[in-house]
């Protein structure tokens, strides 16, 4: 039962809609970044308080801000876990960058307030207090990691195939990751260590995609030279598709597994990912493949513009491509 | 059976032994992330600016003393910052005299600065500053790694830490109720034995009623409550300690002479000989007891003392078993503040585990049906290379002691999901092969080989992506990284060497061969 017999989808007419619809995602995501002021980020990088209490006996919500009403002007307190759990996070803002203010003041004050209130008898079982230094560290890591992450790949990709690819491929990987921002956001859900580490997996996924249609790009242009380059990148995304379709199916069977019965703690891990791997299939098939197209028309060009007439032929199947497209464009 | 091909399914059965025997029993081999068996993970900036104020303090109060011993009377000799010292008034016709005497005691480490109008000022060298910060962030991890072996807590981890090595890391498996470890870590443990001057008053102002409010030079003002009752008393003490707790040997909690709870200390023979000529030079007079600048006792000296002493005050039981613990570990060089403190009860990692095994299970169940509905008895293939992929990944993690965290499981559960990838590419081109009437085995040989580049360029890529990953990550994020590491390895050799082997097997039985994909 094949999925596709013989696949042959003009993808390459689509790019202009498909990238019209995502950059119509990614606008609308910035636009949403932007009225709440920033992305929302957890307390792994925003810094502050968060405490995880059990309570014994079932609590509302109101009935634990009015107990903690008196230790922070913004905290936030949220269901965590399912609703038979009693489970709730308290999350405090930082305590001010105050020198000597120390970092467990605000966790045990809301112990305190919560002792003296009627909420009944609880249990902390788990608690993070990050200071400013600490977050600010983290958001730096963060993006560290990820350009050069970016950058290795970018020149790994560069030395194997031709820097069309790469960008190509790059500008996949920026794609999903703007994609994944903007629903993110659209969800609800904060830039936790969790998040990043998914979106930095996502960077090799989509790499992962856009290399297997790469590579079959580079063994097309050994065997049918004659062709436009186009046509041959659209061939090539057709032979491989069956292929992309089952990897990310079988990646979200997983990733989906895992945010089903992961728990709460996984929760933005996993549709972090669950988004990334659709955004990233979409984008081989449609953003890399376009891009590689359009920045190796534009050096051919050039190329030919500069160099006037064509240039002699030589042996490298490489060199003989591009002046077949320069010769088919003509 | 050809003869290569029994050597590499030798190899396979001895991956696969080896694999098991890493890993078994789990429970032992498998070390577990704080997020997993709860515990408690704290991140401490090491002030190291203090070791530098206490040095250049230090070395200001010697000249000051060394000129005075020398009959050149300085209008004040002070540091104003933690590397920077002035001093102000030196006599003109003394000034030679003064700097050979500063320079004796100052030149190895500090540059002068200049020397207009009687006013000097030195500079710590950079050299010596870098290295006396450093030397301070060692003492402070020292000081902390003895306190917390005597924590007793299995497995702790005290690690330098951050970019410029200033901050250490400390990771208490099983501690869930953190309060009174991180007193015990974070308490300087500074102990003085001092001088009084006046006192006790029951405040700075009637302390100081008879110097008319100000504070003498080379003395200060320290309080504790070390009445009977517990209420705050105030002392003027000597500047410099007779004593501090460099020079003790041992400390240890014991009863005083009212049954309750004290520390007694015991010198090495440098604080001996100290004490008991600082003691024997001041009978009948008041000392005072001071730790982390809080007064804990005063006691008129009765005799020549030596050998040892005794703290008392109001302390319970735990307060003077922690307080003796934090003498015997050492003071720390410089104080600690709290970056960043993590608590994870162990129910909520037990929560964790079983909830990442539930995922494990459901995703590697709904790939391997859809494997081998898909590709038939080719998936069979497919599903034991990934159970092998697994099995492979948790040996190396085993083997060298890595760590799993709970994003390592999502890391694992993923390894699932994207390994079976390096399947789905060979089958697929084995497909397209074989739709181009190829016997079998040239369609099987044909498809590992086309494939096998575009794993390796796949594979490095994403290795690139988990190296930064690990590079960059902390704690989890590390975890997370190991695991996929692990798992893009293995996956080269299950995906490529053990699948292939699979089929060979396969197809060598077989005259006519006939492949179920």
């Amino acid at each position: 039962m094949p999925i596709f017999k013989n696949p042959n989808f003009d993808f390459l007419k689509w790019r202009w809609p498909a990238v019209g619809l995502s950059l119509l995602v990614i606008v609308a995501g910035a636009v949403a970044v932007a009225m709440q002021g920033g992305l929302e980020l957890g307390i792994d990088f925003s810094g502050g308080t968060a405490v995880f209490v059990e309570f014994d006996d079932p609590v509302t919500e109101d009935a634990v801000r009015d107990a903690i009403s008196g230790i922070a002007e913004e905290s936030v307190v949220q269901q965590f876990g399912p609703a038979e759990a009693n489970q709730l996070l308290i999350r405090l803002p930082q305590s001010g960058p105050e020198e000597g203010a120390s970092l467990e003041e605000g966790a045990n004050a809301l112990r305190e307030a919560l002792l003296q209130s009627s909420v009944g008898g609880f249990n902390v079982i788990k608690q993070e207090l990050v200071g400013p230094v600490i977050g600010d560290v983290l958001l730096r890591r963060g993006y560290s990691a990820f350009g050069f992450a970016m950058a290795g790949i970018l020149i790994y990709i560069g030395l194997r195939f031709r820097f069309s690819f790469a960008v190509g491929a790059i500008i996949a990987v920026a794609h999903d990751v703007l994609v994944t921002l903007a629903m993110l956001t659209f969800f609800g859900y904060e830039l936790s260590l969790n998040v990043v580490a998914a979106m930095l997996t996502i960077t090799g996924y989509s790499v992962n995609d856009s290399i297997v249609v790469f590579d079959r790009v580079r063994e097309n242009l050994r065997k049918m030279r004659r062709d436009n380059f186009a046509t041959l990148v659209n061939t090539s995304i057709n032979q491989t598709l069956t292929r992309t379709i089952i990897t990310s199916g079988t990646t979200l069977f997983t990733v989906m597994a895992l945010f089903v019965f992961g728990g709460e703690v996984m929760e933005g891990f996993a549709f972090t990912m669950i988004v990334g791997v659709i955004s990233g299939t979409y984008s081989t098939v449609f953003i890399a493949a376009a891009a590689a197209i359009v920045i190796s028309e534009r050096r051919a060009a050039r190329r030919s513009l500069t160099t006037g007439a064509q240039t002699p032929a030589t042996s490298k199947p490489k060199r003989r491509s591009k002046k077949g497209r320069a010769r088919a464009r003509a | 059976m050809a003869k290569n091909l029994r050597w590499k399914l030798l190899l396979i059965v001895g991956v696969v032994v080896a694999g098991v025997f890493a890993v078994t029993p789990p429970e032992d081999r498998i070390r577990l992330g704080l997020d997993l068996r709860g515990g408690v993970h704290l991140v401490l900036q090491v002030e190291t600016d203090d070791a530098l104020q206490v040095e250049t303090e230090t070395l200001a109060e010697q000249v000051g003393e060394q000129a005075s011993v020398n009959g050149i009377t300085l209008t004040s000799a002070a540091a104003v910052s933690s590397t920077e010292m002035r001093i102000e008034g030196v006599p003109p016709d003394r000034d030679q005299e003064f700097r050979d005497l500063a320079d004796e005691l100052l030149q190895a480490t500090y540059d002068r600065e200049s020397g207009a109008g009687g006013t000097y000022t030195y500079r710590m060298r950079p050299g010596i500053e870098r290295s006396l910060r450093e030397e301070s962030v060692r003492q402070a991890l020292q000081t902390i790694e003895r306190r917390v072996n005597e924590l007793g807590v299995a497995e702790p981890i005290v690690a330098p830490y951050g970019a410029a090595n200033d901050q250490i890391l400390v990771q208490l498996p099983g501690v869930d109720n953190p309060a009174s470890a991180k007193e015990i870590i974070r308490s300087t443990g500074l102990l003085e034995i001092k001088l009084v001057q006046e006192g006790p008053a029951p405040s700075r102002e009637t302390l100081l009623q008879t110097r008319s409010g100000v504070v003498p030079p080379d003395t200060e003002v320290v309080f504790g409550p070390t009445g009977p009752v517990s209420a705050t008393e105030y002392y003027l003490v000597r500047r410099v300690a007779a004593v501090s707790g460099r020079d003790l040997r041992n400390a240890g909690p014991t009863i005083d002479e009212y049954n309750q709870p004290a520390i007694s200390f015991s010198f090495n023979r440098e604080g001996a000989r100290k004490f008991g000529s600082f003691t024997g030079a001041n009978v009948g007079r008041l000392l005072a007891v001071i730790m982390d600048n809080r007064v804990y006792s005063a006691a008129t000296i009765q005799e020549r003392i030596s050998a040892e002493g005794r703290i008392t005050g109001n302390f319970t039981q735990q307060e003077a078993m922690d307080l003796a613990l934090i003498l015997r570990s050492g003071a720390l060089p410089a104080s600690l503040t709290y970056l960043e403190e993590r608590t994870v009860g162990p129910s909520l990692g037990a929560d964790s585990i079983r909830a990442g095994f539930i995922a494990s299970v459901a995703g590697l169940v709904a790939v391997a049906l859809f494997m081998l509905s898909y590709y038939r008895l080719s998936g069979i293939n497919a599903v034991v290379a990934v159970a092998l992929n697994l099995l492979i990944m948790l040996a190396c993690m085993a083997y060298v002691g890595a760590v799993l965290t709970l994003p390592g499981i999502a890391g694992f559960i993923l390894t699932i999901g994207m390994g079976v990838d390096s399947n789905v590419l060979i089958f697929e081109r084995i497909k397209e092969e074989l739709a181009t009437a190829r016997g079998v085995r040239a369609a099987v040989s044909a498809g590992f080989d086309r494939v096998f580049l575009t794993i390796v360029d796949t594979h490095v890529a994403s290795l690139i992506a988990a190296m930064f990953l690990f590079q960059f990550g902390s704690g989890p994020i590390k975890g997370f990284a190991t695991t996929l590491f692990f798992g893009l390895i293995s996956n080269v050799f299950t995906a490529v060497f053990v699948s292939r082997t699979m089929f060979e097997v396969v197809l060598s039985r077989r005259r006519e061969a006939v492949l179920s994909i």
